[in-house]
Parts: C-alpha cells; structure tokens; sequence
C-alpha cells in the first residue's frame, strides 16, 4: 500500500465514521461539529484530486459559511446541553432500511458498471484557466456565463430574502 | 497520487456519504439536523462530480464547474432555511418538526 492509498483510505474512514456521528448523535451542537469534520476532510479529498481551487471554495464556502451559520442559528434556538431522545424504533428501522437497500443498489451498479477511465497525466487546471474556460464566450465549449450569472442573482435574492425573514418586526 | 485508487472506491464513499443524509432526513426531527442531513447530501453530489470530472474526462472542467454552482445553490439555501428557522422558533418557541404544523401567516 502506497502513501496516497494510506492517506486516502484513512480520510475515507473518517467521513463515514463522522457522518455517522453526524446523522445519530444526540447532541445538536456535538452533530455541527461531525458535520464540520465531513467537509473538512471532503476538501482534502479535493486537494488530493488536484483541484486545489475547488478545495479553497470548499473550505471558504462550505465550512467557513454554512458551518457558522449553523452553529449560530443552533446557539439562537437550542439549549446546548439538552438531549435528543432517541428516534422511534419505527423511524429507525425505515430510514436505516431505505438508506441500507438503496446503498447497497448503489454500489452494485458501481461495481458492474466499467468506467472509461482517462490514465494519461493531465496538467493541473490553473486559476486563469478555469476563469478563462468558466466565462469563456467565443470558442468551441461555449462556457457558463449565463449559469455563473444567474447563480449570482440567486445569491442576492437569497440574500436579500433571508435578512426580510429574518429581521424583526416592528 | 490518486491514480492508485480505483474510480469505484471513491464513488461507493461518495454514495455511503448520500445515503447517510437520506437516512438522517428520515430520522431526525429537529429543523437543524434536516438541515445538516441536507448539506451531507449536497455535499456527496459534489464530491461526485469533481471525481468524474478528475478520472473521466480530465481536460475538460465542466465537473468542476457544476460543483461549484452546487456548493453556490447549498449556500442561498442554507441562509434562506435558516432565517425561515428562526423565524418559527420565534414565533412557536420550537424547532421541532412536529411543533411546525400551521402553515398560517
């Protein structure tokens, strides 16, 4: 076993033992936390792919934002040390069977199905690079501006909504 | 370094990371712990297609780019479900699933 394999297998066994935790532990903010771990450890899968862009948005975006933002609204409405009684054994057993049956469907598929998989080295796609081909307009693959804009308006009316929900009344 | 892994591993640990949201959605009963399972489950989604993006079709970035609009959608999402949260918690004084049960303004 090499050193990328060790690595590799190390921080698979770490998100599925962390989103584990994360779906059954009784603790809300102790949850946040295994949650935070998961994508952490998804962004260094990221820098093990090569995509070191893709990683730093992972990081900034997905931890840096939405795990804050969880953790607060958890700070605003839960007692920390309170809790969760146990979900009932009816729930139980139907959401661990649909996840077990559709899991194992999943991965037979996967390891029937036979990927065309590309083995030559391929230079590392560049910050300039990924602009270039993101907004790119006149060549061949006709590049995603519209998608990048209308993402951004998204965002804003997202925004925008949210402080509107959110603030208080008078 | 990541050539010495089979395209089928990472995609089983990606499909383990998706049914583990699904599996939360259906037991949790906390709007929050909804929302986490949620972005699990978002997160598997993107994890898939930088991964086909990286072993199928490595010069092209079209995987990429649809990961990023996938962790943009996760963060409008994310603000507007949580600003809903508070607002319930502040108007029934609870976040439970079963609490939230009039739709009423």
């Amino acid at each position: 076993m090499t050193a990328g394999q060790f690595i590799f297998y190390t921080m698979a066994f770490i998100m599925v033992a962390f989103s584990v935790f994360t779906i059954f532990s009784r603790n809300i903010l102790r949850s946040a936390f295994y949650l935070f771990c998961v994508l952490v450890t998804t962004s260094f899968l990221y820098f093990m792919l090569g995509y070191e862009f893709m990683a730093g948005v992972q990081l900034i975006l997905y931890v840096g934002g939405i795990v804050v933002l969880i953790v607060f609204s958890i700070l605003l409405t839960s007692h920390i040390g309170h809790k969760f009684p146990w979900p009932s054994k009816r729930k139980l057993m139907a959401g661990v069977t649909v996840s077990l049956a559709g899991f194992l469907l999943a991965v037979k598929v996967l390891c029937c199905y036979p990927f065309p998989v590309v083995h030559e080295k391929v230079k590392l796609p560049g910050m300039k690079e990924i602009g270039r081909q993101l907004l790119d307009l006149d060549t061949r693959h006709s590049g995603y501006a519209l998608p990048f804009e209308i993402i951004g308006i998204l965002l804003l009316a997202a925004m925008v909504g949210a402080i509107m929900i959110a603030k208080k009344e008078k | 370094m990541i050539q010495e892994i089979p395209i089928t591993h990472v995609l089983v640990l990606s499909s383990f990371l998706f049914f583990c949201g699904i599996c939360g959605f259906i037991i949790r009963r906390n709007l929050i712990t909804l929302l986490m399972a949620v972005e699990l489950i978002l997160n598997a989604v993107s994890i898939n297609f930088v991964v086909f993006n990286k072993y199928l079709f490595p010069h092209q970035m079209e995987g990429l780019f649809f990961a990023l609009f996938v962790i943009g959608i996760a963060a409008a999402e994310a603000a507007v479900a949580i600003a809903l949260i508070i607002n319930v918690y502040r108007r029934l004084g609870s976040i439970q699933v079963e609490d939230v049960a009039e739709m009423k303004y």
